[in-house]
C-alpha cells in the first residue's frame, strides 16, 4: 500500500527557533530519512518552499487564474512529504509518528489511489 | 432456535471468520448475507441442522469462493484475476476446524481502530460484531435511516481504501487501543440502560449486546483487568434494569427500587467478576465505578448501603476522572453519608464554578436536598429551574410530581401557620 505523509506545521514558529535548533531538526530529519531508505518504506519526499512561495492556478470558464500564495490560508502550511510503501495503516502511521514535525505539528496519512481502483 | 437468532448469535463470529480469510470486509459480509439467505431458503424444508453453526460457516466459506470466482471474472487484470482465483482456491481448501476460530476480537480492534469516528466506532461494533441490522442501530440513536447506512458505508470504504489492518494490536499499542474498545462497549451499554426515549425495546437490546460483547472480552483477553470490570459494572447496573421503572412507566429512584426485583444471579456473577477485576488489579473507572455499583448491590434494603465507602470510591473517581457529572454523584452521595447539609454544601460549589449550567441534574439535586431538608419553597424554585432544562418525558413527569408534591407541603404549612 502507497501513502502520502503530509507534513503540516506553523511556518511562524519555525522562525522562532533558533539557528542550533533548526539545526538539530534538520539533523532529526536526516536521521529519519535515513531509516526509512533503510527499511526499504522510502519512495520519496521532498521539504517545500514556504507558502509565500506558492503560486495558486486555477481555470475556470477557460481563463487562466493565477494567484500569489497558497490555495487557502491555513493555520498550519504544508512543509513537504514523504511518499512510502506500508503494509498496512497501522505501518504508515508508526512511520508517520516518527516525523521530526509530528511532535509539534500535524502529518497527514493519506492512501494513494492504486490504478484500477476507484476512488 | 430462529434463524434471526442465530444471525444474531453467530454472525459476528462467521463474519469475522471470513474476513480473517478473505482480507476484504465487504466480500466477507457479502458472502455472510449469501449464507443466511441460503438457510432461509433450505431450513423450512429440509430442516434446521444439527449443528446450524457449521453449516453456516461451511455455506459462508462456499458463497465467499463463490464471489471470488465471479469478481475474478470481471478483472480487469490478469494479476487481479490471479490474485483471485488462487484465493479462491485456498478458501476452498481451508479445514472445517480452523473456520471456527475465534476472530472476534480482531474484528473488534478494526471496528474500534482510532481512523474511524468514535460516531462510526459504535454502529459498525454493533452491525458486524452482534448482527443488528441499521434500522434498528438507527433507532436506537434516533439517527435517520440513510444517515446511519451512508456512516456504515463510509465506514467500511475507508477500511478498505486506508487499509485500516484486520488484527490484533501489537503490545504496545494494546492498553490504548483497548481503552477504545472498552470506552464503545460502555456507551452501547449507556444507550440502552438510559433508554428512555426512541424505541425501549430496541435500545434495551443494547445494554444485553454490551454485556455479551463485554463477556467476549473477558473470554478472549483474560488477563485485561478494566475488561474484567468493565463486565462488572454492566452486568450489576444491568441487575436493577426491572426495578428501575414502575409498570407505568415512571422512574424508581434507587432507594425506594423492589430490591427482590433485581436479578439475584446477575448480581452474583457481577460481584465475582468485579472481585477477579480487583485481584487483577483494576483500579480505573470501572473498577471503582463496578464497586460503587457492588455496594448498592450488597445492601439487602437501602438503609443498609455503606454510602462511607462509596463517598470514598467517587473521591477516588474523581482523582481519575475529573467531571462535573462525578462531582455530582459525589454530592449525592455525601449527603446520603453526611446528610444533606453537607451535599447541600459541595452542590452550591459545583453551581458557583458553573460547569453543569444547562444540565437539569444539577437544580434537580439540590431539589432533592432541600427537600429532604424540609425547605420546601426552595425545593419548588429548584425543580421548576430542573423542569425548564430537562428533555427527557420519564424524567419530566418524575420532577413534575416532586414539585406538586412541593406545592402541596408548602400549602399545608401556610394552613397550619
Amino acid at each position: 500500500m502507497q501513502y502520502l505523509l503530509l507534513i503540516y506545521d506553523q511556518e511562524s514558529q519555525w522562525s522562532k527557533l533558533s539557528e542550533a535548533e533548526q539545526g538539530k531538526i534538520y539533523q532529526d530529519y536526516g536521521d529519519f530519512t535515513q531509516s526509512v531508505t533503510k527499511s526499504g518504506h522510502y519512495l520519496g519526499g521532498n521539504q517545500l518552499h514556504p507558502v509565500s512561495k506558492a503560486t495558486t492556478v486555477r481555470m475556470r470558464d477557460g481563463k487562466k487564474l493565477v494567484t500569489d500564495g497558497p490555495f487557502a490560508e491555513t493555520k498550519e502550511q504544508l512543509g513537504g512529504y514523504y511518499m512510502i510503501d506500508a503494509k498496512d495503516l497501522d505501518d504508515a502511521v508508526a512511520i508517520a509518528a516518527r516525523i521530526p514535525s509530528a511532535r509539534f505539528g500535524s502529518i497527514e496519512v493519506r492512501p494513494i489511489v492504486t490504478r484500477g481502483e476507484r476512488a | 432456535m430462529t434463524i434471526e437468532q442465530i444471525y444474531r448469535e453467530e454472525s459476528g463470529r462467521i463474519l469475522a471468520t471470513l474476513i480473517r480469510l478473505l482480507g476484504d470486509f465487504e466480500l466477507a459480509e457479502e458472502a455472510v448475507q449469501e449464507a443466511f439467505t441460503a438457510a432461509l431458503e433450505h431450513w423450512p424444508t429440509e430442516g434446521t441442522p444439527a449443528n446450524p453453526r457449521a453449516w453456516l460457516v461451511s455455506a459462508g466459506r462456499n458463497k465467499a469462493v463463490d464471489l471470488l470466482r465471479r469478481r475474478a471474472c470481471f478483472a480487469a487484470k490478469r494479476d487481479e484475476l490471479a490474485r483471485l482465483n488462487a484465493l479462491a482456491e485456498e478458501v476452498a481448501e481451508t479445514p472445517e476446524e480452523t473456520m471456527v476460530n475465534d476472530d472476534r476480537l480482531r474484528l473488534i480492534f478494526t471496528c474500534c481502530h482510532p481512523a474511524l469516528a468514535r460516531e462510526v466506532q459504535v454502529p459498525l461494533t454493533l452491525r458486524t460484531l452482534c448482527g443488528l441490522s441499521t434500522e434498528e442501530i438507527a433507532r436506537a440513536f434516533l439517527v435517520p435511516l440513510p444517515t446511519m447506512a451512508q456512516r456504515l458505508v463510509r465506514a467500511k470504504a475507508k477500511i478498505r481504501d486506508a487499509a485500516i489492518p484486520y488484527r490484533v494490536p501489537a503490545d504496545d499499542d494494546l492498553a490504548e487501543r483497548l481503552d477504545t474498545v472498552l470506552l464503545v462497549v460502555y456507551l452501547v451499554f449507556n444507550e440502552g440502560y438510559n433508554a428512555s426515549s426512541g424505541d425501549v425495546l430496541v435500545r434495551r437490546e443494547l445494554s444485553s449486546e454490551a454485556i455479551r460483547l463485554g463477556r467476549l472480552l473477558h473470554v478472549l483477553m483474560p488477563e485485561a483487568a478494566e475488561a474484567a470490570a468493565l463486565l462488572a459494572l454492566m452486568l450489576l447496573h444491568d441487575s436493577r434494569r426491572d426495578a428501575r421503572m414502575s409498570a407505568a412507566g415512571e422512574i424508581v429512584l434507587l432507594e425506594e427500587q423492589d430490591r427482590t426485583m433485581w436479578h439475584r444471579e446477575q448480581i452474583v456473577e457481577g460481584l465475582e467478576m468485579a472481585e477477579t477485576a480487583l485481584a487483577q488489579g483494576a483500579r480505573g473507572p470501572y473498577a471503582l465505578q463496578a464497586a460503587i455499583a457492588a455496594l448498592h448491590a450488597e445492601a439487602k434494603q437501602a438503609g443498609e448501603t455503606d454510602w462511607h465507602q462509596i463517598v470514598g470510591l467517587y473521591e477516588l473517581l474523581l482523582r481519575q476522572q475529573p467531571s462535573p457529572v462525578v462531582e455530582l454523584n459525589r454530592a449525592a452521595a455525601v449527603a446520603m453519608a453526611e446528610g444533606p447539609a453537607e451535599g447541600l454544601r459541595l452542590l452550591d460549589t459545583l453551581e458557583e464554578q458553573g460547569a453543569l449550567k444547562d444540565y437539569y441534574l444539577l437544580p434537580a439535586a439540590r431539589g432533592d436536598l432541600l427537600r429532604r431538608m424540609g425547605r420546601w419553597s426552595e425545593a419548588e424554585k429548584a425543580y421548576r429551574e430542573a423542569l425548564a432544562l430537562v428533555a427527557n418525558e420519564a424524567e419530566r413527569r418524575f420532577l413534575e410530581r416532586r414539585l406538586a408534591e412541593m406545592q402541596t407541603r408548602r400549602a399545608e404549612n401556610l394552613a397550619g401557620a
